[in-house]
């Protein structure tokens, strides 16, 4: 049993899960709140699972995945988004009445296959943490069923995540079949035996380009507006932030576990794909009118960021790669949050930002803590959304690449636009019909903790949070 | 003592939030007063003859960066100045302000505490943080309270200046990890390599430049001034733009002296385009506003005029007409307006003769027109004259460039004077309108004093500065050719007693 001990968070969700699909196959739509709940209480657990050594073991069954401090720190930001998640359907669905319990079970498991994901070192475990995690995210996307546009949301979803999957998988047999392993270490020794065949190469791309669509990054970016602006809110804010997180994160260890003496080979794709997304995500959200648009727009802009702190490379790349994460999962679980709390008078959400005309007026809480996260995810000092930008340049400045920081922060301007454009439309605009007050008083501390976190305030976090990114990256070398 | 500097205004921004209109006018004044009361009792306590930096606090926050504060003289007169302006600017949005009062105060306290906040900071990205921070208020306080173009206004302001200080960010970096540490008093004794410094010093250049504004990014300057409320031009020219003399005079010229010294051509240069050219179009100006925020770029211009000149009286002489352009150019923009107040049109062609039926203004007005003209025994005499001596001795054709801008400024400022107060009175309206109330008095008359003390007797000025100016020069002599004569130390003492006997 003690070689199990690691595995105690995914148990606790895995078994926990279980348990709760069956609860939720007897009580039907009547225990939907209950069933979310105890989703909440499990995920929770399964984050103060995480405390303690034995979740910090090290490589297991065969180096298939690792418990170590990087797959805590990773598991530590997608348990909470994800009970942030379950939260946020609150007050949600049950005004279509839809809401139904399986909602928060294919939550939990899709956090099971996210915590695989971040503990994955070996290809195999990569792709099974990536296909349960996706598996539930097509149905989620399409949990509306009745309604066109989050069916097609989930169809597209799932079409093209198809082909990412066998594009991954493709490239995950390539690896195999030139070097007769899966495990990252394996990958990082035939890799290191001199300069990588040919056939290896191609591997290595059709990996990245796998894990560049689940994480959105351009040019692998196409179904993120149309999945976000489609799916439903709570689930377009899980969508942007735990797996989000977790790709990232994935792409992070594969790159330095495995690929890393071919680190040269997948830089230069991990800097267009950076830059590319910095831009295009800034660019593209400018004549947007959706709010979840724009903000899927923005996470595109956002993952590029992180890119440059893992083309930076070293234990101080992978550092600011999770600090960025961290703090961005923050800022966009607070930007959706409030997006939520956009219904008009009879309670129905809105979507176009047109609606948030004057709103500093009508709402100033609202509206105040919708420009926090705005200014925040623009990166615009003194709030704390600056700090991880900051980060993520001071690494790629440390590795050499000041022309990468350059670009990376000019797109920071160019993409200052959009979220100007919402501040402006909040404050300097007229007010228009005031928003119906939502009722959710968790889900108004959830704003509010959100909301001081990205604030000055943020700024007192910087030697805590930088502690344990530092010493989760450094688990990685 | 200086995070009380900070914490004052910003508790009283917060506190403005959550009362009315007329309640959160009296904490704003006296938020603003408080403070000046701190920075007064601050002048006080600073020792010209003491340590460099005096009044330090320092606390770590984490990642290398801490809250670390501390000023010198440069930064102690121009907090003092900040501070001076502020309950002023207060005062003149008592009754401009109708809208979204509370809103508006708490914006111009929080730009207050982020201002001192710059001024103070010793650390490389506190500095950083606290600089930008001041964009979010003023494009706030410019796209809500202005005028019709407002909205453009307030993104052309903020973006330009976004743009100009994120290559300073990547520089700021930069330095941090070649020189190991982010203080500021560390790095100015800290020396880059040449090849470094050329283009450290042009990706400061992109921030303080625009910020200053010089030519040609001085383009967002006018729609800003025009667009913003009385109060935000007032400490936009008065506070904002002294940010980038500051920036040049804390980092340019100390961290880099050498990519300065590469550099000094270009900036004559782009100093004396943006005199002649910047006076020129001030000249022909029909909007008051407009004419007056023209005159700021033209102005400023004598702040790097003096600073590149790289001798002692050039920089003192820097240093002075940031203060005496804060006070004046604040000043004239609270005389635009007054009578802005009352006729809501700031055409020139819509007033006149207002000597007749307001005299109390076409006193005022008067003077802070003389002023600007550079008037003996006004302030900004004093600086322009140290200014240009300064760049005499460093370049004559400098000088005599910048020498035309005085002779310009003292044509558009007099012929806008006559414009408005003199003359007949073609206007009905304009006739009409009733003299400075009790109110405007009291926020013109401090500063028409202030510009005397300053122009009688800079020494008040001066002294808190001179130990700074020369450790900066010894600074930057370093770098200079040897024996060359523009950097004797003892005819630029004499220079400056020359400046105050007038």
């Amino acid at each position: 049993m003690a070689r199990f001990a690691p595995l105690l968070p995914e148990l606790i969700l895995s078994i926990g899960g279980t348990i709760l699909m069956m609860v939720a196959a007897f009580t039907g739509r009547r225990g939907s709140g209950a069933t979310s709940w105890l989703a909440v209480a499990l995920l929770l657990g399964a984050t103060a699972a995480l405390v303690g050594a034995p979740s910090h073991a090290g490589p297991l069954f065969d180096a298939f995945i690792s418990a170590d401090l990087f797959a805590s720190f990773g598991k530590a930001i997608i348990f909470p988004a994800a009970a942030v998640a379950i939260i946020a359907a609150h007050g949600w669905f049950e005004h279509d009445h839809e809401h139904s319990s399986e909602y928060a079970v294919l939550i939990v498991f899709s956090a099971v296959g996210m915590s695989v994901m971040v503990s994955a070192t070996s290809l195999v475990a990569l792709y099974v943490g990536l296909e349960l995690q996706s598996l539930a995210a097509y149905v989620l996307a399409s949990y509306r069923r009745t309604d066109e546009r989050s069916a097609e949301a989930g169809l597209k979803y799932f079409v093209l995540g198809a082909l990412a999957s066998g594009i991954l998988l493709y490239g995950i047999s390539l690896l195999y079949g030139f070097t007769g392993t899966m495990s990252f270490t394996g990958l990082a020794a035939a890799f290191g035996r001199g300069a990588p065949s040919l056939g290896l190469l191609f591997g290595l791309v059709f990996v990245l380009a796998g894990l560049a669509f689940k994480a959105s990054a351009v040019p692998f970016h196409m179904w993120t507006p149309d999945v976000y602006e489609g799916a439903p809110t709570p689930v377009t804010m899980f969508f942007g932030s735990a797996p989000k997180a977790a790709a990232v994160l994935l792409a992070t260890r594969l790159c330095v576990d495995g690929l890393g003496p071919a680190t040269d080979a997948w830089r230069q794709i991990v800097i267009f794909a950076a830059l590319a997304s910095i831009f295009l995500g800034a660019v593209a959200a400018y004549g947007q009118t959706n709010i979840k648009r724009l903000l899927a727009y923005s996470s595109i802009n956002n993952v590029g960021f992180a890119m440059i702190g893992l083309a930076a490379g070293g234990a101080r790349g992978a550092s600011s790669v999770l600090f960025y994460m961290a703090v961005y999962v923050v800022m966009t679980l607070g930007a959706f949050l409030c997006v939520l709390w956009m219904r008009d008078k009879e309670g129905r959400p809105v979507e176009g930002i047109e609606s948030l005309s004057g709103l500093a007026q009508t709402r100033p809480a609202f509206a105040a803590a919708i420009a926090v996260f705005m200014f925040s995810l623009a990166g615009i000092p003194p709030l704390f959304g600056f700090w991880p930008k900051l980060v993520v340049f001071t690494a790629a400045v440390h590795a050499g690449y000041t022309a990468l920081a350059v670009a990376g922060i000019l797109g920071t301007v160019v993409g200052a636009y959009y979220y100007l454009k919402i501040i402006k439309i909040m404050y300097m605009d007229e007010p228009a019909d005031a928003y119906a007050r939502v009722r959710e008083p968790v889900q108004g501390l959830l704003i509010l903790v959100a909301a001081l976190i990205v604030s000055p305030l943020g700024y007192l976090l910087i030697a805590p949070l930088g502690w344990w990114t530092d010493k989760a990256a450094g688990s990685l070398f | 003592m200086l995070s009380l500097l900070i914490v004052v205004p910003l508790i009283a921004g917060v506190l403005c939030l959550f009362v009315k209109a007329e309640g959160a006018r009296w904490l704003a004044l006296i938020g603003t007063l408080v403070d000046l009361a701190l920075s007064i009792d601050l002048w006080a306590g600073y020792d010209p003859d003491g340590p460099q930096w005096q009044f330090i606090e320092k606390a770590p926050i984490g990642g290398g960066v801490s809250w670390a504060l501390g000023i010198d003289g440069i930064a102690l007169v121009l907090i003092v100045l900040t501070a001076f302006l502020m309950p002023i600017c207060i005062g003149a949005s008592w009754r401009a302000i109708e809208k979204r009062v509370p809103e508006y105060m708490t914006y111009f306290l929080l730009m207050e505490a982020l201002i001192m906040g710059s001024f103070a900071a010793q650390d490389l990205f506190l500095f950083y943080i606290f600089f930008e921070g001041g964009l979010i208020p003023m494009y706030f306080i410019i796209g809500i309270w202005g005028g019709a173009e407002r909205i453009k206004a307030s993104y052309k302001f903020f973006l330009y200046t976004l743009a100009g200080s994120v290559l300073m960010l990547i520089a700021m970096l930069y330095m941090a990890i070649t020189a190991g540490t982010t203080s500021i008093p560390a790095l100015m004794a800290y020396d880059f390599s040449k090849q470094a410094q050329a283009l450290l010093f042009l990706a400061f250049l992109a921030s303080f430049a625009v910020k200053l504004p010089m030519w040609p990014v001085h383009t967002w300057l006018p729609d800003a001034h025009v667009q913003a409320p009385t109060a935000g031009s007032v400490i936009l020219a008065g506070v904002l733009l002294k940010l980038g003399g500051y920036g040049f005079i804390r980092f340019s010229l100390p961290m880099f002296p050498d990519g300065s010294l590469q550099f000094i051509p270009m900036m004559f240069v782009l100093s004396g385009i943006a005199v002649v050219y910047t006076s020129l179009v001030a000249l022909v100006q029909r909007d008051m506003k407009k004419l007056v925020a023209y005159s700021s770029v033209a102005h400023m211009a004598f702040v790097t005029f003096g600073l590149f000149a790289m001798n002692r009286q050039g920089i003192e002489g820097a240093m002075l007409v940031m203060l005496g352009h804060g006070l004046v150019s604040g000043a004239l923009f609270l005389c635009v307006g007054v009578v802005y107040d009352r006729l809501h049109t700031r055409e020139i062609e819509r007033y006149g003769g207002l000597s007749d039926n307001m005299p109390g203004y076409a006193l005022l007005f008067m003077v802070f027109t003389m002023a600007s003209v550079g008037l003996p025994g006004t302030s900004n005499f004093v600086g322009e004259f140290l200014s240009l001596t300064g760049t005499y001795r460093a370049s004559t054709w400098a000088a005599i460039t910048a020498t035309t801008g005085i002779i310009l400024g003292a044509a558009y400022m007099l012929w806008l004077y006559w414009r408005i107060c003199f003359g007949t009175q073609r206007h009905a309206d304009a006739a009409a309108m009733p003299d400075l109330s009790l109110r405007e008095w009291w926020l013109l008359a401090p500063i028409a004093l202030a510009v005397f003390w300053m122009g009688l007797y800079p020494e008040s000025f001066l002294r808190p500065i001179r130990n700074d100016v020369g450790r900066l020069q010894a600074r930057l002599e370093r770098v200079q050719p040897a024996g060359d004569s523009r950097l004797t130390l003892g005819k630029g003492a004499a220079a400056i007693d020359m400046g105050h006997t007038q």
